[in-house]
């Protein structure tokens, strides 16, 4: 599978009076890439604008060289799985039921869903583990459940992007490890994986990693990168450091300092 | 879907039809010396039977549960349209619109020297006030979507729909300050009556739910993937917008057509829903078509309860309607409180 080109160049957004991108630019490979920064980085701007959900201000973002804003919204959809940092999840559905909802972009509003829908919500639940409870309503569900039925959903789409903003958000530490391990077989299966995290130690194993502040893009690079881990170290002011733990990195924090 | 779902649908369908079957019956037997088998009988072997029943009782019983039909469909489709469970069809303007519609019409046949009233209006006048009703709500309509700049946000529709139902009021009562006798109309209209209905209501009612019904319905998988957020949905490859559009379009054709015909009926349109959800909790496509079914009984029993309580008087329906609704909806709050 070969993925199409997402790409933005010297984005920028302002969001308010805030400008939550300024001239960022950046050609997600495929692969895994885990965004990084601290709070109001422009993180989860960069990954709505790469979404088409946010319209820059300035600057390109393009799917395949065409405006990302020019292509049909459904083809658009089929090929750009996002989830959302905080989904809403109203209404009475059951689990399967939201998790068919990706596959929308495939069927439309006007035409019933066929096997091959229905095999990929099956995929989708069984890689997040949510099958046992595809009778239960969301509502009924914990945070960190709820997470992994919207991970799903993203999944059902069978985009060869997928745009995931914070999925490990309500995870609990062995969910968060599973969700690692499906992220980095999506990359291998040759998708497209971006993601925006705050466990810097579950960033530390994307192939490649986006550092951003203030609404620019500091660093980008494999996550070996020295420079990378400098710029990384520094956008949390020194409050953090990198180790290496066996063949992995994980950050500390750093208590010493002032 | 679960078992216990497909089980509970399949109850509420048939509860429904039961009910529906039940009532239409009812309907044809509540007349003016009150409500029996016996009378139904004596009514049909008596020489108006062709009168009474074919052309007051029948097009009556149709008719009531064809505008509560609409107004259950379209409140369902307004609650998933605004993700807010107290949502209700006259949100956007439409009530106030077609209020006005009325109003204007009685006051202009009053200052004009031939005063017209609901009650004893002729075809025409009635042609004329119905017009002037449906004209209204699709006006108050457009209006809250001029003012909100189109359906791109829900917000600004909503709060542009309070706007519009708070200047329209008052233009209403300025209209009704000037011209006094049409006071009387407009409060006949904003009861709500399912009197007036005869065999053309039927047709226009009848149409209307055939076009909106499945209109409604095809967009419903819209409504459910709104329950995840507008950006989640918009992800999905949804044009919201247009998706708003053509689901406003369907809602104030409903409304329209069901205030046009039988004025200002209350709580069904927000009381339907709630019913089928509370009794099978389903995507918005079944709970649409279901609301359709669940507000044409609601209306049908208010009907035959307001022709039967004081009979021969008879009370308006839409003070049952809201008697009925209000007081399911505070038993709701009281269960909840005591959970």
């Amino acid at each position: 599978m070969t993925p199409p080109r997402l790409e933005a160049r010297d984005v920028c957004v302002r969001l308010g009076d805030t400008l939550a991108l300024d001239g960022a630019s950046f050609v997600p490979p495929p692969g895994w890439t885990a965004i990084v920064g601290p709070n109001g980085a422009g993180k989860s701007t960069l990954l709505r604008v790469l979404a088409g959900l946010q319209p820059p201000a300035a600057g390109h973002v393009t799917l395949n060289a065409r405006a990302l804003a020019a292509w049909p919204a459904r083809e658009r959809g089929a090929m750009l799985a996002w989830l959302a940092q905080q989904s809403e999840s109203s209404g009475e559905l059951t689990v399967r039921e939201v998790v068919h909802l990706g596959r929308v972009p495939h069927l439309g509003l006007f035409t019933a869903p066929g096997i091959e829908d229905e095999a990929a919500v099956d995929q989708a639940m069984a890689a997040t583990e949510c099958a046992a409870w595809q009778q239960r309503r969301l509502h009924e569900l914990s945070g960190g459940e709820r997470q992994r039925v919207l991970l799903a959903r993203a999944l059902a789409v069978m985009a060869p992007i997928l745009l995931l903003d914070e999925p490990t958000t309500h995870l609990d530490p062995p969910h968060q490890v599973a969700l690692v391990r499906l992220l980095q077989r999506e990359a291998r299966a040759g998708r497209t994986v971006v993601s925006v995290l705050h466990d810097l130690s579950l960033a530390l194993m994307a192939d490649r990693l986006v550092v951003m502040d203030r609404g620019r893009i500091r660093a980008q690079g494999a996550r070996d990168d020295p420079a990378l881990h400098a710029a990384f170290v520094d956008v949390f002011g020194g409050a953090i450091r990198i180790e290496r733990v066996g063949d992995r990195w994980i950050t500390v924090p750093q208590l010493e300092m002032n | 879907m679960t078992t216990m779902d497909t089980q509970r649908r399949f109850r509420l369908v048939v509860g429904l039809t039961a009910l529906t079957v039940v009532l239409l019956a009812a309907g044809l037997a509540a007349g003016s010396d009150g409500w029996s088998l016996a009378a139904l009988l004596h009514t049909l072997n008596g020489p108006d039977a062709a009168l009474i029943v074919g052309e007051i009782r029948a097009p009556r019983t149709l008719g009531a549960w064809l505008t509560g039909a609409l107004l259950g469909l379209a409140g369902a489709t307004a609650q998933g349209l605004f993700r807010n469970p107290l949502a209700d069809p006259y949100l956007l303007g439409s009530a106030s619109g077609a209020s006005l519609g009325v109003v204007l019409v009685l006051a202009g046949s009053t200052l004009a020297g031939h005063g017209i009233s609901l009650a004893t209006a002729d075809a025409l006048s009635r042609i004329g006030l119905v017009s002037a009703a449906f004209a209204g709500a699709l006006l108050g309509v457009l209006v809250t979507l001029t003012l909100a700049r189109g359906a791109q946000q829900t917000v600004r529709l909503l709060l542009s729909g309070v706007i519009v139902g708070v200047v329209l009021g008052a233009l209403n009562d300025l209209v009704t300050t000037a011209a006094p006798d049409a006071l009387r109309g407009k409060q006949a209209f904003m009861l709500g009556s399912t009197g007036f209905l005869g065999w053309g209501s039927c047709v226009a009612l009848g149409l209307g739910l055939i076009v909106c019904a499945p209109l409604s319905w095809r967009w419903s998988r819209a409504l459910d993937a709104l329950t995840l957020g507008e950006d989640s949905a918009r992800s999905l490859g949804l044009h919201l917008p247009r998706v708003r559009i053509a689901l406003i379009a369907s809602l104030a054709l409903a409304t329209g057509l069901a205030v046009s015909q039988a004025g200002l009926v209350a709580f069904v349109g927000l009381v339907a829903p709630h019913l089928v959800r509370r009794f099978a909790p389903a995507p918005h496509g079944f709970t649409t078509l279901a609301s359709a079914g669940a507000g044409g009984a609601l209306l049908l029993a208010a009907d035959v309860l307001a022709r039967s309580l004081i009979a021969p008087q008879e009370v308006p329906v839409g003070v049952l309607t809201a008697l009925l609704g209000g007081g399911y909806l505070l038993w709701l709050l009281h269960r909840r409180r005591v959970a």
